[in-house]
C-alpha cells in the first residue's frame, strides 16, 4: 500500500530538471548571461587601449588579469560557461530541427518574427568560428608562450631596454595582430556583428526563459539589451579598426 | 465589401497516409464566390472531385465557427491563412484575388504526424492535458459561483489563458515545432486561480514531461507561435509556465 502510495508522489531528480526542455533553455540562459558579464569585463579592460599611452594601463590590467590566481580560476568557469553554452546550444539546434521532419514548401518566417531570433544557432556557429581564431591569437600566445614577431616588435618599441626577455605584452600583440593585416580587421568586424545580432536576441531571452515577463520590468529590460548590445559591440568593433587605422599607436 | 468571383490555383498537399509519402497536387477551381469562407471553397472543389470520380481531399473541420480548434491549415505560408488572429474556417476568399495561387500545407511537426492530406494527429495536445490539465473538485452539490473571491485581474488573465482552442497553430508556425504557447495557456489558465492551486506543483512538471516526451521542440522565443495564434494566446503565458515550472522543479522532491 505504501508501496503503491511512493509511486504517485512526484519525483524530481537534477536530471530530469535540467534535461526538461525548460531546464536546458535555463542552461542556455544562465550560461548566456553569464557570458554576457564576461564580456563586460572583456570590453571594459580592453578599453583601455584608448588612453593611447603606448599600452601602458592597457598591459597593466592585461598583467594582473593574466597573473592573478582568482581570475586565473575563474577562467577556467569562462571555459565551462562557453562550452557549456555551445554544447547544449547544438544538442538544442539537432532536437529542434527533428521536431520538424518535413519542411513546409511555403514558409513566410518573416512575417512572424525577427529573422536574428530565429538564427541564433547560425550566429553562434558565426561567432565559434571567429572565436578559434581569436583565442589563437591572444589567449594562446599570452598564456602559453608568444607568436611569431612579437619579440620583433618588441625590440622595436622597446629598443634598448629589451633583452630578450618574455615581456608579457599583450597590447604588442594587438599592433602584430590588427596593424597590418586588413583582412583580419575584417574578420574581427564581422565576427563583432555576428555577436550583436546573437546578443540583441539572447539578452532579452534570457529573462523571459527565467519566467521574467513583467508590463513594468520588461520593456526596461529589453531597452538594456539593445543599449548593451549596440554599446559593447560598438567598442569592440572600434578595438582592431582603430589600431589598424594607427589612430592607436 | 464588393462581391466578386474569381479564379484559382490550388496546391495542395496530398498524402496517402503517414507512412507514404505525399507530395503536392495542382486544382483549378473556377467561379468561387467572395463571401465564401476558405473551407467552403474546399467543399467546392471536393464536390467536384467526387463528382468526376477522383478521391476528395481530406481535411479537419467542425464547429466552422472559429471556436473548436478543428481546422489546421498552413496557407501560403502561415497558419491558418493571412488573416491575424483567425482561423481557416473563418478565413474568407475575399483574401485572395482573382487568378492567385495558394499553396495549402498539413501542419508540420513530428509530434503531429500526417494522418491524410491536410489532417494531422493532434493527440499529443490530448495527452498533454491527461497528464495535468485538470482541477480537484469535490462531489456532492455545485458551489455557488462566487463562494471563492477572485482578483479580477488574475481572472482575466486566466480567461484569456482559457481562450486557446488547441489547434497546433503555434507548434505549426514555430520554426523548432515546439508547443509551448499551447502548455503555457493551459498550465496558466489553471494556475491563475485558487481552483488550480492543490495540483499547482504537479501539473506543470507533469504536462512539461508529457509535452518533452511527445517529441515537440524546444522554445528559443522566436515569439511566432504568439504572431500567428488564431485567439491572440500571449507568450506571457511562456515566461509564467518557466516560472512555475522553475519554482516546482526547485522545490518539490
Amino acid at each position: 500500500m505504501l508501496t503503491n502510495l511512493k509511486l504517485q508522489l512526484l519525483h524530481m531528480t537534477w536530471k530530469h530538471f535540467f534535461t526538461s526542455s525548460i531546464g536546458k533553455k535555463l542552461i542556455m540562459g544562465l550560461t548566456g548571461l553569464f557570458l554576457i558579464l564576461f564580456l563586460i569585463v572583456h570590453c571594459g579592460l580592453n578599453a583601455m587601449i584608448y588612453f593611447n599611452d603606448s599600452g601602458e594601463t592597457f598591459n597593466h590590467w592585461a598583467h594582473f588579469m593574466g597573473s592573478n590566481l582568482i581570475i586565473r580560476v575563474m577562467e577556467i568557469g569562462l571555459f565551462a560557461g562557453i562550452l557549456l553554452h555551445i554544447i547544449q546550444g547544438l544538442m538544442l539546434w539537432v532536437q529542434n530541427s527533428r521536431a520538424r521532419p518535413v519542411n513546409y514548401a511555403m514558409n513566410r518566417a518573416p512575417a512572424n518574427g525577427k529573422w536574428y531570433s530565429r538564427s541564433m544557432g547560425l550566429l553562434g556557429t558565426l561567432i565559434l568560428l571567429f572565436l578559434v581564431m581569436h583565442i589563437y591569437h591572444f589567449w594562446t600566445p599570452s598564456r602559453l608562450g608568444g607568436i611569431a614577431g612579437i619579440h620583433a616588435l618588441q625590440e622595436t618599441r622597446l629598443g634598448a631596454e629589451y633583452n630578450g626577455q618574455e615581456v608579457h605584452d599583450l597590447y604588442a600583440e594587438m599592433l602584430v595582430v590588427f596593424q597590418n593585416n586588413l583582412w583580419v580587421v575584417i574578420v574581427y568586424v564581422l565576427g563583432v556583428i555576428a555577436l550583436f545580432w546573437h546578443l540583441l536576441h539572447g539578452f532579452q531571452s534570457a529573462f523571459q526563459t527565467f519566467g521574467i515577463n513583467h508590463k513594468r520590468y520588461t520593456p526596461i529590460i529589453k531597452g538594456l539589451g539593445v543599449a548593451y548590445s549596440v554599446l559593447i559591440c560598438l567598442l569592440f568593433a572600434s578595438m582592431p579598426v582603430s589600431m589598424y587605422l594607427r589612430w592607436i599607436k | 465589401m464588393e462581391h466578386y468571383n474569381m479564379n484559382l490555383t490550388l496546391k495542395v498537399w496530398k498524402q496517402k497516409n503517414s507512412k507514404e509519402k505525399g507530395n503536392f497536387e495542382t486544382y483549378q477551381v473556377n467561379d468561387i464566390s467572395s463571401e465564401m469562407s476558405f473551407l467552403e471553397m474546399f467543399d467546392v472543389l471536393n464536390e467536384r472531385l467526387i463528382k468526376e470520380g477522383k478521391e476528395p481531399i481530406a481535411f479537419d473541420h467542425d464547429c466552422r465557427e472559429g471556436i473548436c480548434g478543428s481546422c489546421s491549415m498552413h496557407i501560403n505560408g502561415k497558419a491558418h491563412g493571412p488573416w491575424e488572429k483567425n482561423t481557416t474556417c473563418q478565413l474568407h476568399m475575399r483574401a485572395f484575388k482573382d487568378g492567385d495561387t495558394i499553396v495549402v500545407e498539413p501542419w508540420r511537426a513530428r509530434a503531429f504526424p500526417v494522418i491524410k492530406d491536410l489532417v494531422v494527429d493532434r493527440s499529443a495536445f490530448d495527452r498533454i492535458i491527461q497528464a495535468g490539465g485538470y482541477i480537484s473538485v469535490n462531489t456532492g452539490n455545485a458551489v455557488d459561483a462566487n463562494a471563492i473571491p477572485i482578483n479580477k485581474k488574475d481572472a482575466d488573465h486566466s480567461f484569456m489563458a482559457a481562450a486557446c482552442i488547441g489547434c497546433g497553430a503555434c507548434v505549426a508556425a514555430c520554426k523548432n515545432g515546439s508547443a509551448m504557447l499551447f502548455v503555457s495557456a493551459k498550465v496558466s489558465q489553471l494556475a491563475l486561480l485558487p481552483q488550480g492551486a492543490p495540483e499547482k506543483r504537479s501539473r506543470v512538471l507533469d504536462m512539461v514531461a508529457q509535452m518533452d516526451k511527445e517529441g515537440f521542440g524546444n522554445c528559443t522565443n522566436t515569439y511566432a507561435c504568439e504572431a500567428e495564434c488564431p485567439k491572440g494566446i500571449s507568450v506571457d503565458n511562456i515566461a509564467r509556465m518557466n516560472r512555475e515550472y522553475l519554482s516546482a522543479g526547485i522545490s518539490s522532491e
